[in-house]
């Protein structure tokens, strides 16, 4: 099988198109599961009381943000490098998500700071950081939307989301590299996390929910991108179903 | 069951405010992202079919 021949709009529609509800699908079953780990079976911080549940929307929501930075920069830069119609595409259909999980994180964050921190805010690294990839999300669309030429528009938010790159691994290191308010990982690759394993579970499988989820809106979105962009050729207006 | 009736449960050990807040924004921003998302991809389909007819009127 030739995986490249689905690096084509036309090709890649029909596919995402029978991809997608398989990972809404996935969503909402983790999801349930997950919010089921985390109202009923993981028990009461002995800390935090249930204020900590918060955990299982805000890190699996700052996870992605960050991720989803990555993968829409590594998107951009193979649309601009390798001039690429469908990768630019897939980077402008991420960003929208990407500011939606940004926005979640910092909503939560600041919902779970004020009874456990006594503030809503602090302009500590952690915070300060991810409030600018608020902005570097929603200056990438901002900058797209500007440029009335698609590939132009393309080049042009590739280079602002490449540039942007820069601020992810600050996000990520800034609990080690600043002293902040914000409190480092609980959950890391080379030491055993520092939490329940039942409160573990739940924030792990909500982290899969907001994967799939986020898969399933980018996938969704790239749709309506390519039709958008393909209205003028004959076979984006032969599509019949919904 | 560890919250013993409903009321327990909504009051989230005093935090109801702060826990609420949380998951029912998320849901509601999430339920309008998926709103916006199937807007847009009919709105695109329309117009793409549109487009084909005027291509084939031309």
């Amino acid at each position: 099988m030739n995986l490249f021949k689905f690096s084509s709009p036309q090709t890649f529609y029909p596919l995402a198109g029978r991809l997608a509800p398989l990972f809404w699908g996935l969503a909402a079953v983790l999801g349930a599961v997950g919010l089921y780990i985390g109202f009923f079976v993981a028990p009461t911080d002995f800390q935090q009381g249930d204020s900590y549940r918060i955990i299982f929307i805000h890190v699996p929501a700052a996870w992605m943000s960050m991720f989803l930075y990555l993968v829409m920069a590594v998107w951009a830069a193979v649309g601009l490098v390798l001039n690429t119609r469908l990768s630019s595409m897939m980077a402008t259909a991420l960003a929208p998500t990407g500011a939606l999980m940004t926005f979640i994180a910092l909503w939560t964050g600041s919902l779970w700071g004020r009874p456990t921190w006594g503030t809503w805010w602090v302009w500590d690294a952690r915070l300060t950081s991810e409030l600018i990839l608020l902005f570097l999300y929603i200056g990438f669309m901002a900058l797209h939307a500007s440029i009335d030429e698609p590939r132009r528009a393309d080049k042009a938010a590739a280079i602002l989301a490449i540039v942007g790159v820069v601020n992810v691994p600050i996000i990520y290191f800034s609990v080690k590299w600043w002293n902040t308010l914000h409190q480092g990982s609980s959950v890391s690759l080379t030491k055993s996390p520092s939490m329940a394993a039942t409160m573990l579970a739940g924030m792990l499988v909500m982290a899969l929910a907001f994967w799939m989820y986020s898969i399933a809106a980018g996938l969704t979105r790239v749709r309506s991108i390519i039709l958008e962009r393909e209205r003028n050729s004959a076979w984006a207006g032969a599509m019949q179903e919904n | 069951m560890q919250w013993g009736s409903l009321e327990n449960f909504l009051n989230m050990g005093g935090y109801a405010k702060f826990v609420w807040g949380s998951f029912v924004v998320t849901a509601v921003l999430l339920a309008g992202e998926v709103v916006l998302l199937r807007r847009r991809h009919r709105a695109a389909l329309a117009d793409a079919r549109r487009h084909a007819r005027l291509g084939r009127d031309a």
